[in-house]
């Protein structure tokens, strides 16, 4: 049985720019991988060249076995590409943008017109399927744009920041969506830099970083992979907090991380259990009122950022508060 | 879940036939139609343009131009229709590099679509909008005085060649579009070619008129050759030198063009 992606030392220049440094990776059918990275780290390059756009400067690519590059035409009538720019035609109506994207995968007349109408309801957007593109929103523009991506029914899917920009409740729609074409034997591999959105629908991770392979593995192996778990200490009083945290600073394998906002601090321990002990110790023999006292997993947000260094601010945000989309790699 | 993965994944690829490319070709030839319909005010541009330039030469700078044997209307009406589908070619420049801005380029070159279904496509609603423009200016054209005084099957013969040569032409601009990446851009590169061949050549004044160095270009570049068809179509006239090398310079433009065009839509990127 193929895989549905092989990705196999694939290397990319622009210029003097490396943008993929020998990169592998495999995804198995009805799998969903993320790609996770900051601004600039590939991953958009990565797309392109699996939906047969860029030619890699070394390596291979294969869909269900099919060399991206030598049977290129057969990789194209099993791909589906939902872009980072929601490229749809402005000017044509929701239905008629989908209805070609129907034409130009060979469907029949019946089939692309079944397939338009069940996208548009899908998307909630059949009150706006006869309206020209350029009144949607940002949102339905982006549900329009995957719409299009799924006309084609095709079983290995590139999704490219498909929720970047958006609100959290389109995001979750969109979520849900995507969690649906897996279960309808989908292969998905979406770029994202949010790190709950990759938890929440990949089977596996993988995150570059200036076009390399920084990690691999599933959200709860990447958490291993950073190492011990963080106690996370609320106080009762704003006044005590930066007294807490001193009080704390020695069971910890870093400095805390003060939240003055919250007033409660973070610190990474090791030996979580014991370390809790002794934090609660200490902080009751120094009179500290507490609100809150425990133990946690690091955060994928915190593995990210310790994997890619210094990480962009942008890099940081959840996705509760995207950001506007800053300069695309 | 992973079976129904496995027999997704393994569906066979339906095989690009020429029947399927020339419904590719459809189908994107309607959505530029859709959009050449639903901007108006581009479509009145490219022709209100032309008439400006035919009003003016007809009733303010026409007068001054004395061509024997013939009313200069009927002298300059050849020149304005080439102008017209010049024209109209921009807007093939600007329209693809606006695809290519928006990512369009990228969504259909990611489709199991014939590839030279976009661009011919492009092209073909082009040549729809440069016939419609034709028309009207064929019509301003007779008000103002113009007459075809020739075979009907000649007149036809005559305004067929325009529209060869405007054809021809629109991968020229496909090509400028593709390659300057930037509508703008575009926009201003498709200008200077187009403002070269309209008015270094016969359009508007005898090329005879011309100081020697200017005439040896304009006699011979491809837009003179058809107007001088042209005119010889609609006038009546000796036309056969002047025609078999109008169609030469068209057939030689749209065959380099379209592989240039190709092969730039293929690298394409934005």
């Amino acid at each position: 049985m193929p895989l549905a992606v092989e990705v196999e030392s694939i290397t990319k220049h622009f210029a003097t720019k490396m943008a993929l440094d020998d990169v592998s990776f495999n995804i198995e059918a009805g799998e969903v991988l993320a790609l996770l990275g900051p601004n600039g780290a590939g991953k958009t390059t990565l797309i392109r060249i699996l939906s047969t756009l860029l030619t890699p400067d070394r390596g291979h690519a294969r869909i269900a076995g099919l060399d991206v590059q030598g049977d290129a035409k057969k990789v194209r009538s099993l791909i589906g590409l939902a872009g980072q720019y929601a490229s749809v035609d402005e000017l044509l109506t929701g239905r008629e943008n989908l209805e070609l994207i129907g034409i130009l995968y060979h469907l029949d007349k019946r089939e692309y017109q079944r397939r338009a109408q069940a996208a548009l309801e899908r998307m909630s957007l059949t009150d706006a399927g006869d309206q020209q593109v350029k009144t949607y929103s940002g949102g339905m523009r982006r549900r329009l744009d995957l719409a299009a991506s799924l006309i084609g029914q095709s079983p290995v899917l590139f999704l490219d920041e498909p929720t970047t920009g958006l609100d959290p409740r389109t995001r979750n729609d969109l979520w849900q969506f995507i969690k649906d074409l897996v279960a309808d034997g989908a292969t998905v591999l979406l770029t994202t830099q949010y790190m709950e959105e990759a938890e929440h629908l990949a089977n596996d991770i993988i995150v570059l970083n200036a076009g390399r392979v920084v990690a691999q593995g599933t959200a709860d192996q990447l958490k291993e992979e950073l190492g011990g778990d963080v106690l996370e200490v609320r106080v009762a009083k704003h006044a005590d907090l930066e007294r807490a945290a001193d009080l704390v600073t020695e069971f910890g394998t870093a400095p805390p991380r003060l939240n003055h906002d919250l007033d409660q601090f973070n610190i990474p321990i090791q030996d979580g259990v014991k370390a809790l002990i002794a934090a609660g110790r200490a902080l009751d023999d120094g009179g500290i009122d507490l609100v809150d006292l425990g133990i946690r997993r690091p955060s994928l947000d915190e593995v990210f950022l310790s994997l890619t260094g210094e990480g962009s601010a942008q890099s940081t945000a959840k996705p509760e508060t995207p950001p506007t989309r800053g300069t695309h790699d | 879940m992973t079976d129904l993965a496995h027999e997704r994944l393994l569906s066979q690829p339906i095989a690009l036939t020429p029947r399927l490319a020339l419904r590719d070709l459809k189908g994107i030839t309607k959505r530029n139609l859709l959009r050449i319909i639903r901007t108006p005010q581009l479509l009145f541009m490219t022709i209100v343009q032309p008439v400006i330039v035919l009003l003016l030469f007809r009733y303010v700078l026409g007068g001054a131009i004395r061509i024997p044997g013939v009313n200069y209307v009927d002298f300059v009406i050849p020149g304005i229709f080439l102008e017209a589908v010049l024209l109209g070619g921009m807007t093939t420049a600007l329209a693809l590099a606006q695809d290519l801005q928006m990512g369009m380029i990228d969504r259909f070159r990611s489709l199991p679509m014939a590839r030279s279904a976009f661009l011919a496509g492009r092209t073909l609603a082009d040549l729809c909008r440069s016939l419609f423009a034709l028309i009207f200016i064929i019509g301003v054209g007779v008000l103002a005085g113009f007459r075809f005084h020739n075979s009907v099957g000649a007149c036809l013969g005559g305004v067929g060649l325009i529209i060869l040569f405007g054809y021809s032409f629109t991968w020229v601009y496909a090509a400028v579009g593709l390659a300057v990446k930037d509508p703008q851009t575009a926009q201003l590169a498709a200008i200077l070619p187009m403002f070269i061949l309209f008015f270094a050549s016969s359009a508007l004044v005898p090329v005879a008129t011309m100081p020697g160095w200017l005439q040896s270009f304009a006699r011979n570049q491809p837009a003179t050759l058809v107007i001088n068809s042209v005119r010889a179509l609609f006038e009546g006239g000796p036309v056969f030198h002047n025609l078999w090398q109008a169609v030469a310079w068209c057939v030689g433009i749209f065959i380099v063009f379209f592989f240039v065009s190709l092969n730039l839509y293929r690298k394409a990127v934005a």
